[in-house]
C-alpha cells in the first residue's frame, strides 16, 4: 500500500470518495507520522483520539452518502484558531492552559464539511515572528536541510508549524494565518503553497487577534489546487465579524488549471530591492519566462511607495497588537502571577507571560499610539497605507496580476537572524504590501536554491480576484514542475 | 418669563461667576448590549449577563447593535442636533479589572451626533422662573465598564461584568450653564427629553443617567469675553465633578466646588485641573486624580469595526417616528390649557410631572389644575424633599379636589385646608368635606343675614367704605370669619357691594 500521508488533499479526497481507503485508515497514518516526527515540534497539541472519532464519524457519513467537501480529510490547525475543548494559546505562555468553550468560524467551516482535526500547530507567539523562534513551546524545525549539512533550519513564521507539517506529510493541509507574510513566507521556506485571500474573505471570529486590520486566515497546502479546495471552505460571510465581506465564495478550484493565456502580468520595478540575491533574481526571471511561454503578456509596473511599506507595517501592526493584547491581564483566564497589588499583578503576569518579541512589539505599539507621537507615527503610517493601496489600484490598470519573489532568501538557520529584529523584519519585505492593501497573495514553490532549499514566487491579485492568483499560481506550478520533498531524516 | 439672572458668589476680592459644562452618561434603552447579544437587564446575579465578547475572550469580536444606533440618532434628533452620516468607533486604552478588553470602545474623533441645543426651564423658589438655551457640543456612543466591588472582602476586589459593554450615550454640553440651579435644571430637562424619546429610562438611582460637571470660576465680564472669542483663556481652570446622580447633590457639589476654587485663587493659589468626587455625607468634593495622573488613552480607530455610515432615509424615518417632546408638549400646554410659558415649562420639564398634570386637568379647569399642581403640590413636595412619585396625594385625588372648587362646593381657601388633610391621609377630598362640614355656603339668604349683622354692628366702617371702596376687604374678612370660611367669596362680595351701595 502506498504511503497515504504522501497524497495531496485532492488525491486523498478522491481516494476516500472511491473507497480506496477510509478516513480512519488515513487518519491512523497521519497519527503515526505525527508521533514519529515530534523532533520537528510542529504540533503543540496532538489530538489523535479526537481525530479518530472524527474519522469514524466521517466514514459513517460517507457510507450514508452524506459526505461534505472535505469529508474525512485530516488537517492541522494553527494554534491561533480557537477550538472548542482543545487548548488554544497562540503559543503564548500568557494563555496558560486556556481551553475555549467556542469554535472559530474558519475551523467550524472545516468541521461542517467533514474535515478531521489532527491537532494544534506550533507558531510564533501571537503570530509575531518570521522564523517560529518566538513560540512559547520552542522552535519548529524545517524538514528541509541544506545539501550536505545537518544544521537545523527555521521553517519561517509565523505559520511555521503549518508549513513544516505539510512539507513533512504530517497532515494533508493546514490552516494558517497571515498578518505580514505569515502564510506565504513559511510556505516558500518549505516548498509548499500558501495563499492569503482578500481581507474580509475569511472570518476572524475565534482567531486570536494580532493586528485586526491585517490578520487574514488562509491555508498552507501541498499544491495550488489543494490550497484552492481548502480556501473555498475556510472563507465565508460571518455576521460575527464586522469586517467580514458579505459576498459569495467562488469556486476557485476550477481556476487552477485555466492557464494564463491572455493575462497581463505586472513586474514591479521597486521589488528589485538593494542587495537582492542573484539566486532570487534568477528565480524571478525564470518565473517571468515561464508565464511568457504560457501565453501571458509581461508588463513593467511601478509601485512607488513600496519602500515605505515595511516601516508602515511595523507601526500599524504593533499599534493594533498593543491594544488587542491588553486583554491578557491575568484577570479572567490564562496565566497569572500574583503580586502585592493590582499593578504588580499586571506587571508580573505580562512580564512573565509574554515573550521578548511580543513585549518588544507591545512597547513599540504603545509608543506609536501615545499622545504626541500618534500623528508622527500611526497617522502617518495609515496615510502610507492609503498610498500603497492606491499604488496597486493604479498598477492594476495595466495588469491582471503581479509577480514577485516571495522572500528575499531561502530558509535560514536558527539564531541567524534572531539577534537583529530589523534583519528579521526584512523577511516580510515582499509580502507586507498585500496585507497593507488587503489584497490576495499566493506563494508557490518554483525551484531550489544552490544549497538545495525551496524558493517561492508570489502572485498578488486585485481585491477579490483570488482567481487570478490561482490561475497564475497554477501555471507557475505546472511550469516549475516542483516535486522535490525533503529527505526524511526525522 | 423673567430675565436670566446672573449667579454670583461674593469673595474677598469681589464677585465671582461660575461657568459649567456637563457630560451626561445616559444608558441606552435596549435589550442587548452595544456590541454583544447579552442582556442589559438590571438586578441579575453578578456575571450572569456576560457574553464571550463582554468578557473579552480571545478571538471575540464586537458587532454593533442597530437598536443602540437608532436610539442615539433618535436622541440626537430630540436635541435638535446634527446627525453625522459618518461616524467611527475608537478604542480608549487603559487597564482596569472591570474593563476586560483593556480598552473601551467609544467615539472620540467622529461622534454620531454633532451640535444641538436644549431649552432649559429653571425654577426659582417663590418667584417666577426663567429659561435659557444650552448648546450641545456632541453625543457619542460608548461601552460601559463592569463594576468593581471593593467592600465584599477586606483583601479582595470582586468584578461584576453585567454592565460591561452596555451602551451609553455621552451627551456633552457647551459651557453654557451658569448656576447650580441651572445645572440641575439642565439635567432635569435632558432627562425629560430622553424619557419622552424612550431612549433612556432616566433612572438616576440605578445610575442609568449620571452627570459629570466641569466647574470653573471667573470674574464678571470674563464669560462674555469667552463667548465673543471662543477662547478658553478667559475662563478659569476647570475641575470635573464625577458621577453625580441627584439634582440636590449636583447643586451642593457645584456650590462647594466654586467656593473652594474662589478660596484657592483669592489665597494666591492656582486651581489644578483634576477630577473630583462629591462626598454627600461631608458635603464636600475631594480629589480623585490630577491631570498628571491622567491616563494616556492612546485613542485610535477600532480596526474590528467599520465606520458607521448612516443612510439619510433611515434618519428621516426615525425623525418621523419621534414622539411629542417636552418643548412641543410645553407649547401644547400653553395653547390647549391656556397656561403661562413658565407654568407649562415647569410641568413639561419632567415627563412624570406632565403626565400627572394631564391626569389632574382631564375634564377640569386646566389653569386651576396647573396652579394646584405647581404651587400647592410641588410646593409641598419641595418643602418635604419628596419626589413626585412619593406624593401622598395622587393625580386623581387632586383632580377630585379641583372638581369641588370648580363646582363651588368649596372655596379655594377651604380647599387648602382640605388639601392639608389629604396629605395627612384623611382620604378623598369629597369625604373630607362631608366629614368636616366644609361645604361652601352659597345660600344667599344665610350670607345676607351675616352681612346685615356686620353692617349694623359697624357704622364707622360703613361710613368709611363709601369714601374708600378698597376697605371692602375688611367686610369680606369679617363675613368670612363669621362663616368659618365657608361662605362663597364671590357671593359675599356681590352681596356686600349691593348692600353697601358701592
Amino acid at each position: 500500500m502506498t504511503d497515504l500521508t504522501a497524497l495531496t488533499l485532492a488525491e486523498a479526497l478522491d481516494g476516500l470518495k472511491s473507497k480506496q481507503f477510509s478516513s480512519v485508515e488515513l487518519t491512523e497514518a497521519f497519527n503515526a507520522a505525527i508521533a514519529k516526527a515530534r523532533v520537528l515540534n510542529a504540533f503543540v497539541v496532538e489530538t489523535p483520539e479526537k481525530a479518530l472519532e472524527m474519522a469514524k464519524a466521517s466514514d459513517a457519513r460517507r457510507a450514508k452518502g452524506k459526505a461534505g467537501k472535505l469529508d474525512g480529510a485530516p488537517l492541522g490547525i494553527k494554534d491561533l484558531y480557537c477550538t472548542k475543548g482543545v487548548r488554544t494559546t497562540a503559543c503564548s505562555g500568557i494563555l496558560g492552559e486556556f481551553t475555549p468553550t467556542y469554535e472559530s468560524t474558519v475551523t467550524q467551516n472545516l468541521w461542517d464539511e467533514g474535515a478531521v482535526m489532527l491537532g494544534k500547530l506550533n507558531m510564533d507567539e501571537f503570530a509575531m515572528g518570521s522564523s517560529n523562534e518566538t513560540s512559547h513551546f520552542g522552535n519548529v524545525i524545517n524538514p528541509w536541510r541544506r545539501k550536505g549539512d545537518n544544521q537545523g533550519l527555521t521553517p519561517g513564521g509565523s505559520s511555521g508549524g503549518s508549513a513544516s507539517s505539510v512539507a513533512a506529510n504530517l497532515c494533508l493541509a493546514a490552516t494558517a494565518s497571515d498578518t505580514g507574510g505569515s502564510i506565504r513566507q513559511p510556505a516558500a521556506f518549505t516548498g509548499t503553497v500558501g495563499i492569503k485571500p482578500t481581507y474580509g474573505r475569511a472570518s476572524r471570529y475565534g482567531m486570536v487577534a494580532f493586528a485586526s486590520s491585517l490578520d487574514q486566515a488562509g491555508p498552507i497546502a501541498k499544491t495550488v489546487e489543494d490550497s484552492a479546495i481548502l480556501l473555498e471552505v475556510m472563507c465565508s460571510h460571518d455576521p460575527k465579524d464586522s469586517t467580514s465581506l458579505n459576498i459569495k465564495t467562488p469556486n476557485w478550484r476550477q481556476d487552477v488549471g485555466k492557464g494564463v493565456k491572455g493575462m497581463k502580468i505586472g513586474i514591479p520595478k521597486e521589488y528589485r530591492i538593494d542587495g537582492l540575491s542573484d539566486e532570487i533574481d534568477a528565480l524571478w526571471q525564470q518565473g517571468i519566462k515561464w508565464l511568457k511561454e504560457a501565453g501571458a503578456t509581461i508588463v513593467d509596473i511601478s509601485l512607488p511607495h513600496t519602500k515605505y511599506a515595511l516601516p508602515a507595517y511595523y507601526i500599524v501592526a504593533p499599534a493594533e497588537a498593543s491594544s488587542n493584547l491588553a486583554r491578557y491581564d491575568g484577570m479572567r483566564y490564562g496565566a497569572r502571577v500574583e503580586g502585592g497589588n493590582l499593578t504588580q499583578t499586571y506587571e508580573g503576569t505580562r512580564a512573565s507571560g509574554f515573550g521578548k518579541e511580543v513585549q518588544r512589539r507591545l512597547m513599540i505599539g504603545t509608543y506609536v499610539l501615545s499622545s504626541g507621537y500618534y500623528d508622527a507615527y500611526y497617522l502617518r503610517a495609515q496615510k502610507v497605507r492609503t498610498k500603497i493601496f492606491q499604488d496597486f489600484v493604479d498598477a492594476f490598470e495595466s495588469c491582471d496580476a503581479i509577480l514577485t519573489p516571495a522572500c528575499p532568501s531561502p530558509a535560514f538557520a536558527f539564531g541567524e537572524k534572531s539577534g537583529d529584529p530589523v534583519e528579521m523584519y526584512l523577511n516580510d519585505v515582499f509580502t507586507v504590501t498585500a496585507n497593507l492593501a488587503g489584497l490576495p497573495g499566493i506563494a508557490v514553490p518554483a525551484g531550489l536554491s544552490a544549497s538545495g532549499l525551496p524558493l517561492g514566487l508570489q502572485v498578488i491579485g486585485k481585491a477579490l480576484d483570488e482567481a487570478a492568483c490561482f490561475r497564475v499560481g497554477g501555471a507557475l506550478e505546472d511550469a516549475a514542475g516542483f516535486v522535490a520533498k525533503p529527505d526524511r531524516w526525522w | 418669563m423673567t430675565e436670566r439672572p446672573t449667579f454670583r458668589i461674593k469673595g474677598d476680592t469681589g464677585d465671582w461667576e461660575v461657568v459649567m459644562g456637563l457630560e451626561i452618561h445616559a444608558q441606552v434603552a435596549s435589550n442587548a448590549k452595544l456590541f454583544s447579544g447579552a442582556s442589559t437587564a438590571f438586578g441579575s446575579d453578578p456575571n450572569c449577563n456576560v457574553s464571550l465578547v463582554d468578557a473579552a475572550m480571545p478571538g471575540m469580536l464586537p458587532v454593533i447593535n442597530r437598536v443602540c444606533v437608532e436610539q442615539a440618532i433618535r436622541t440626537g434628533l430630540g436635541l435638535k442636533a446634527q446627525i453625522n452620516n459618518y461616524s467611527r468607533f475608537d478604542r480608549k486604552n487603559y487597564f482596569y479589572p472591570d474593563l476586560p478588553q483593556g480598552y473601551q470602545i467609544s467615539q472620540f474623533a467622529h461622534p454620531i451626533v454633532g451640535e444641538g441645543e436644549i431649552d432649559v426651564d429653571v425654577e426659582v423658589p417663590g418667584k417666577e422662573g426663567y429659561a435659557f438655551t444650552c448648546r450641545i457640543e456632541r453625543l457619542h456612543l460608548e461601552q460601559d465598564a463592569g463594576k468593581s466591588i471593593h467592600d465584599m472582602d477586606p483583601h479582595a476586589t470582586y468584578v461584576d461584568l453585567n454592565r460591561s459593554g452596555v451602551a451609553l450615550m455621552e451627551i456633552v454640553s457647551k459651557p453654557d450653564v451658569r448656576s447650580p440651579a441651572e445645572a440641575a435644571a439642565y439635567v432635569k430637562k435632558l432627562r425629560a427629553i430622553v424619557i419622552a424619546l424612550g431612549t433612556c429610562d432616566g433612572d438616576m438611582e440605578k445610575g442609568n443617567l449620571r452627570a459629570d460637571v466641569n466647574v470653573s470660576v471667573c470674574k464678571p465680564g470674563q464669560y462674555e469675553k469667552f463667548r465673543e472669542t471662543g477662547d478658553f483663556k478667559h475662563l478659569g481652570t476647570r475641575c470635573e465633578l464625577k458621577n453625580m446622580n441627584s439634582y440636590r447633590f449636583i447643586q451642593q457639589a457645584i456650590e462647594y466646588e466654586a467656593r473652594r476654587q474662589i478660596e484657592i485663587i483669592e489665597g494666591g493659589g492656582k486651581v489644578d485641573q483634576e477630577t473630583r468626587l462629591f462626598d454627600p455625607v461631608k458635603g464636600e468634593t475631594r480629589s480623585m486624580r490630577s491631570k498628571e495622573d491622567a491616563h494616556d488613552y492612546r485613542y485610535f480607530p477600532d480596526p474590528d469595526l467599520l465606520p458607521l455610515e448612516l443612510e439619510q432615509a433611515w434618519i428621516e424615518d426615525i425623525r418621523k417616528s419621534l414622539p411629542e417632546l417636552p418643548d412641543q408638549k410645553r407649547a401644547r400646554f400653553e395653547k390647549d390649557y391656556g397656561l403661562s410659558r413658565y407654568d407649562a415649562g415647569v410641568l413639561t420639564s419632567d415627563a412624570d410631572k406632565a403626565l400627572f398634570f394631564e391626569e389632574v386637568a382631564k375634564g377640569r379647569d386646566a389653569k386651576l389644575a396647573a396652579n394646584w399642581v405647581t404651587q400647592e403640590l410641588f410646593g409641598y413636595l419641595n418643602k418635604e424633599g419628596l419626589e413626585l412619585s412619593q406624593s401622598p396625594v395622587s393625580a386623581s385625588a387632586l383632580g377630585g379636589l379641583i372638581a369641588l372648587i370648580s363646582d363651588n362646593t368649596i372655596s379655594g381657601k377651604i380647599a387648602k385646608d382640605v388639601f392639608a388633610r389629604m396629605i395627612d391621609g384623611e382620604g378623598e377630598a369629597a369625604a373630607i368635606v362631608e366629614k368636616h362640614g366644609l361645604k361652601q355656603v352659597t345660600d344667599t339668604g344665610a350670607i345676607e343675614k351675616v352681612v346685615d349683622e356686620i353692617i349694623a354692628a359697624n357704622p364707622e366702617q360703613v361710613a368709611k367704605v363709601k369714601d374708600k371702596p378698597q376697605t371692602l376687604g375688611w367686610f369680606v374678612g369679617q363675613v368670612m370669619k363669621a362663616s368659618g370660611g365657608k361662605a362663597n367669596p364671590q357671593a359675599v362680595n356681590d352681596i356686600l357691594k349691593a348692600k353697601l351701595g358701592i
